[in-house]
């Protein structure tokens, strides 16, 4: 099994293939499972990634009751067509807020690699998928380009935010989405794998601070934040742009940042956000 | 490396709104509710860490019932986990520890039913990925993800070789094997990973055996 990212590029680049099928190739070593029935089971992720931002975007409400409907105003805001940036990114990060706000009202998503974390992947693969008009297929083996990125954080550092972080969460999320749509938009393994180091670099340092212990603020838009930062990364990667530090000292940087955090930052909702006056009176509201 | 799948990074599809603190939560309940044997009548569940601190707004309480009531991750019913428990029955203590925990995400699970009982620990690691770390006050470290037989057992010679034995005789490849103990001719505690699940025929052999106190299984 790979466990680093120069590994994983390297098998790549030996085998003369992409991220993904590296990723799909373990997969199916490790499981004793076929490539098709894997294939097959990541198709069947994907239909709940873009039934989650579906549902998203019509919009719901929060289980706390404390957030939700922002997808619906993006979503009719987009539809109005005028808007700052590109509506490629603006529809990830719709998609990526949908799911999110899906997830805190206890709907079903697939966590990617986490579920407070889930709406990044999914916004961006979905936006590209409507840009390009592109099969499922297409989107499903990119999927594993993610997976591969994930399981290299997953096994050297973490993507607990925990353990680690929203850097962990929200950071890794956008690494792994950074370089499925580089891969995805004809980059070669070594853009990709910058496209991941650019991605998380930015993330680095990110604390998770949720608001009364729910996965809801900062949450849902920080979703935003790492599909709008994945798409960047990927178009500097594409361009031609390195991360000055190599791909796995950017991850052990994580870990090491990880490690130093205080526990007030990491899931604990007592600092940050979660501890303002604001932060406050949700929990007193919600819990006594 | 903890994670060896890529479903373990792309899944798994869940009911949120944590993967850690949710999907993670119904797994443990799931793996113990495994090794119990039977629906509980009685659940205790104690919190550390960050699991005491956000239990309630990640939905960890209704998810560890709902793993021990046997759902799956991305089971509809798991918002309403309490209700179901309560209408089967069963009385459910959930307990917010102060005590710093090895893991940030720790829960401990203390199960009843008439004289089974059952202490087990577990962490969850992030993404759904989770590690059980204690049954009985015995270190343990299972994931789940392959089919396993724990036995508890008294510490004297040709224990392990009968156990072994038997699973060599049904065709039961052994992947990895862990023995802790109490103390020299105390109680004992046996944890073996399969390739193959093991049939409850097997068990219940096993458990008429000399020296066994308990036999349980896990399927992967």
């Amino acid at each position: 099994m790979f466990n680093s990212i120069q590994e994983l590029v390297a098998l790549a680049q030996d085998g003369g293939v992409p991220l993904w099928q590296v990723m799909l190739s373990q997969e199916a070593e490790v499981t004793g499972r076929g490539q098709e029935e894997i294939l097959e089971e990541m198709a069947g992720n994907y239909r709940v990634m873009k039934e989650a931002a579906k549902a998203g975007i019509q919009g719901v409400t929060t289980h706390s009751g404390m957030c939700g409907g922002d997808a619906k105003r993006l979503y009719d805001y987009l539809e109005k067509g005028s808007v700052l940036t590109d509506s490629t990114l603006l529809k990830a990060v719709c998609y990526a807020i949908a799911t999110n706000e899906v997830n805190a009202a206890m709907g079903r998503v697939c966590a990617t690699p986490t579920a407070g974390s889930a709406g990044v992947l999914p916004g961006v693969m979905l936006a590209m998928q409507e840009k390009y008009y592109l099969p499922d297929s297409a989107i499903v083996r990119h999927l594993f380009t993610a997976g591969a990125i994930g399981f290299v954080i997953a096994n050297r550092a973490s993507i607990s935010g925990a353990a680690g972080g929203c850097q962990a969460e929200i950071g890794s999320a956008s690494a792994m989405a950074a370089a499925s749509v580089t891969e995805l938009a004809g980059g070669t393994p070594h853009q990709a794998a910058h496209a991941m180091a650019l991605a998380l670099k930015n993330m680095l340092g990110l604390v998770c601070d949720p608001l009364a212990g729910l996965v809801e603020v900062p949450c849902i838009k920080r979703n935003a934040a790492g599909a709008s930062n994945a798409l960047v990364t990927a178009e500097m990667a594409l361009a031609g742009i390195e991360s000055k530090i190599p791909w796995d000292e950017v991850i052990e940087a994580m870990h090491q940042i990880g490690c130093a955090m205080p526990v007030t930052f990491k899931e604990t909702a007592q600092g940050g956000l979660a501890a303002t006056p604001t932060g406050e009176e949700w929990k007193r509201l919600l819990w006594s | 490396m903890p994670y060896r799948s890529v479903f373990e990074i792309i899944g798994p599809v869940m009911i949120g709104p944590s993967s850690s603190h949710t999907a993670g939560a119904v797994r443990l309940g799931q793996l113990a509710r495994g090794i119990f044997g039977e629906e509980p009548g009685e659940i205790t569940v104690r919190f550390y860490g960050s699991f005491a601190q956000t239990y309630r707004g990640h939905a960890t309480d209704v998810a560890v019932v709902a793993g021990l009531l046997n759902f799956q991750t991305d089971d509809a019913r798991i918002p309403d986990s309490l209700e179901h428990a309560r209408e089967r029955g069963i009385s459910v203590s959930l307990i917010p520890e102060a005590d710093p925990p090895q893991h940030p995400n720790t829960l401990a699970m203390e199960l009843a039913n008439g004289a089974n009982t059952l202490r087990v620990t577990g962490v969850s690691l992030g993404g759904g990925a989770v590690r059980l770390t204690e049954l009985e006050g015995f270190p343990l470290n299972l994931t789940g993800e392959n089919p396993a037989i724990l036995i508890l057992h008294l510490d004297t010679p040709g224990v392990v070789a009968a156990v072994t034995a038997r699973l060599a005789q049904n065709e039961i490849n052994i992947s990895h094997m862990g023995l802790s103990r109490r103390g020299r001719g105390k109680v004992a505690l046996m944890v073996i990973e399969t390739d193959q699940a093991v049939p409850k025929e097997v068990a219940a052999e096993l458990m008429g055996a000399r020296h066994v106190i308990r036999v349980a299984l896990l399927q992967g």
